[in-house]
């Protein structure tokens, strides 16, 4: 017994050490990046690395205001990421009610047509969709973002699933009451299905917060631009500024997991039955 | 008997759910797809008169060496990125599943590259990683590294710095979906293997990996797909260089296109991408029948 205890404690030891090592790889960035945010780009690369910097210069969080308009990013990231993710979830779980609940002709294959296009990356035809947009005369507008964003195929499988797993004799009782399937959508599916639209809410927002190609094809105009692009082009620009461009990206990174910490709950469910179901 | 009329309503009333998505959906992914097959068999530049190109765009594709470059990098990049991060992400979940304390606080932190934005991590990542003065290469000459590597800047790096950071990048997402699967394995199991004397490694390598290859599998097709459609990693890191050390087929698909204009071949690439992606959903289609 003796024996077997030394073993167990090695082993959780090693365990623990492990577990902080990774842990370490994954937050020093990050510590590296605030710390960075607070120097002066001369000292961003002393070595030893001097992780709490012995002047912090909080003017770096003031200057980046007026180097780059990164207010006008946020606001615009802001505004399309909730507009966005409202549309997403109105109409996903929508149309998820009628392929859950609903008899209709050509059910099966309207939705066999969603689950297809889910497998067909958007990279694929995102030159003639942007050719399309331009001819709508979408081409550096949020709208084209917003139109990108908001009808995705995987929000409506999502709550589709969800919404199978709700028995038929809720909406069937419902039925016999005199309610109609807008009031069963409203008063019924919607709020049984809080943790679906949890979980389609953080990822569309942080998809939609973080979207990249999209805004670089679409907005060029500086004044539309999201706080990606907008980053991203102060980066190149400014390459050498480096206290700069990490207060800016440490900036860029609140929003995203101030979500992320208050949602986190739903996000681990919504990745985990995503692998499960397969 | 509920009348003809009562039927058309019901019919209709399903179909103003499904209209809001259905139309924005029709029209800004499935018309878009269509046109994408489309055009890979057409010459066009955007704005002159369309002309018919038959196999022309692919054809050329065989002397493309930009093209050629991006499929084999493309490849490379899926081949060293997958394994990886599938390993770390299994080992990482399996480390989480001993009932540690302090779990909740881990997972969080494995997480966090996930969510948080590319660009911004990006641009940590340069400067850690910048070869003459970040703190990694600091550290390879304090530990008396003499021949410290580029990184980004240099063509013999540059592909592996990006694996490092896609893994680095991905491994808490997979990571979550292993741990849903470590869930459901049957404990009775791992009792029985204590019983039978076995050692850690073992019960790791007869029960806990067998117990999970539904979710390897499904874990290895989504990472696959992943590295197929790879572009703004790339742009972030090298930019496709040093010269097309680092250039994928999503970077040539937007060359060809904004850069170029020739619609046509770029359209052509994309078929390549949708190709490749096509196969492996097969794969997966026809393996999950198996598991089943």
């Amino acid at each position: 017994m003796q024996v077997q205890s030394i073993q167990t404690k090695t082993i959780t030891t090693i365990l623990y050490a492990l577990l902080i090592l990774c842990a370490l790889a994954m937050l020093l960035p990050f510590v590296w990046m605030v710390s960075a945010s607070l120097k002066l780009d001369k000292d961003v690369f002393t070595f030893p690395i001097e992780w709490i910097p012995s002047n912090p210069r909080w003017e770096n969080y003031l200057e980046i205001w007026t180097t780059i308009p990164l207010g006008t990013f946020i606001k615009n990231t802001a505004k399309l990421t909730v507009i966005v993710t409202i549309l997403q979830l109105l109409t996903s779980s929508f149309a998820a009610y009628a392929f859950a609940k609903l008899e209709f002709k050509g059910r099966d294959l309207l939705f066999l047509g969603y689950v297809a296009t889910i497998a067909m990356p958007w990279q694929v035809y995102m030159v003639p969709q942007f050719i399309m947009m331009r001819s709508f005369g979408l081409n550096n507008t949020h709208l084209a973002i917003i139109f990108l964003q908001a009808f995705s195929a995987f929000g409506v499988f999502l709550m589709k699933q969800f919404y199978m797993s709700i028995p038929d004799e809720l909406c069937e009782a419902a039925r016999i009451d005199g309610m109609s399937e807008y009031r069963i959508w409203a008063q019924i599916m919607l709020p049984l299905s809080k943790p679906a639209l949890s979980t389609l809410t953080i990822f569309t927002f942080v998809n939609t917060w973080n979207d990249f190609l999209g805004p670089l094809l679409y907005l060029t105009r500086m004044e539309l631009k999201t706080v990606q692009i907008g980053l991203r082009m102060f980066i190149s620009q400014y390459s050498s500024e480096y206290g700069l461009i990490m207060a800016a990206s440490v900036v860029a990174l609140i929003p995203v997991v101030i979500v992320f910490l208050s949602l986190q709950k739903f996000f681990v469910q919504g990745v985990a039955t995503a692998g499960l179901k397969g | 008997m509920p009348s003809k009329q009562a039927h058309i309503r019901k019919q209709l009333v399903a179909y103003s759910f499904i209209a809001p998505n259905f139309i924005g959906f029709a029209v800004f992914t499935l018309v878009p797809i269509v046109f994408a097959i489309a055009l890979a068999f057409l010459h066009w530049d955007g704005s002159n008169p369309i002309e018919w190109a038959g196999l022309a765009n692919f054809r050329n594709l065989l002397d493309d060496d930009q093209f050629k470059a991006a499929l084999k990098n493309t490849i490379v990049y899926t081949a060293g990125t997958v394994p990886l991060t599938l390993i770390s992400s299994l080992l990482l979940a399996v480390l989480l599943n001993q009932g540690i304390k302090g779990r909740n606080f881990f997972r969080t932190v494995s997480f966090f590259p996930y969510v948080a934005s590319l660009v911004a991590v990006a641009a940590v990542w340069n400067m850690i990683f910048n070869p003459s003065k970040g703190p990694v290469n600091m550290l390879l000459y304090t530990l008396g590294f003499e021949n410290v590597p580029g990184w980004a800047a240099d063509k013999d790096w540059a592909m592996i710095t990006i694996i490092l950071f896609s893994v680095w990048k991905y491994m808490g997402y997979y990571m979550i979906i292993y741990l849903a699967g470590l869930q459901g394995i049957n404990p009775e199991l791992y009792e029985a293997a204590n019983l039978d004397g076995t050692n850690v490694w073992q019960r790791f390598r007869y029960v806990t990996v067998p117990q999970l290859s539904a979710t390897t599998f499904f874990v290895m097709v989504m990472l696959t797909i992943q590295c197929f459609k790879v572009y703004d990693i790339v742009y972030m890191v090298t930019q496709g260089g040093p010269g097309t050390a680092t250039l994928v087929l999503v970077y040539d698909i937007y060359n060809k296109a904004f850069i170029s204009w020739n619609l046509g071949s770029a359209s052509a690439v994309a078929m390549v991408l949708f190709a490749l992606v096509l196969i492996v959903t097969l794969i997966q289609f026809r393996g999950n029948r198996k598991l089943q």
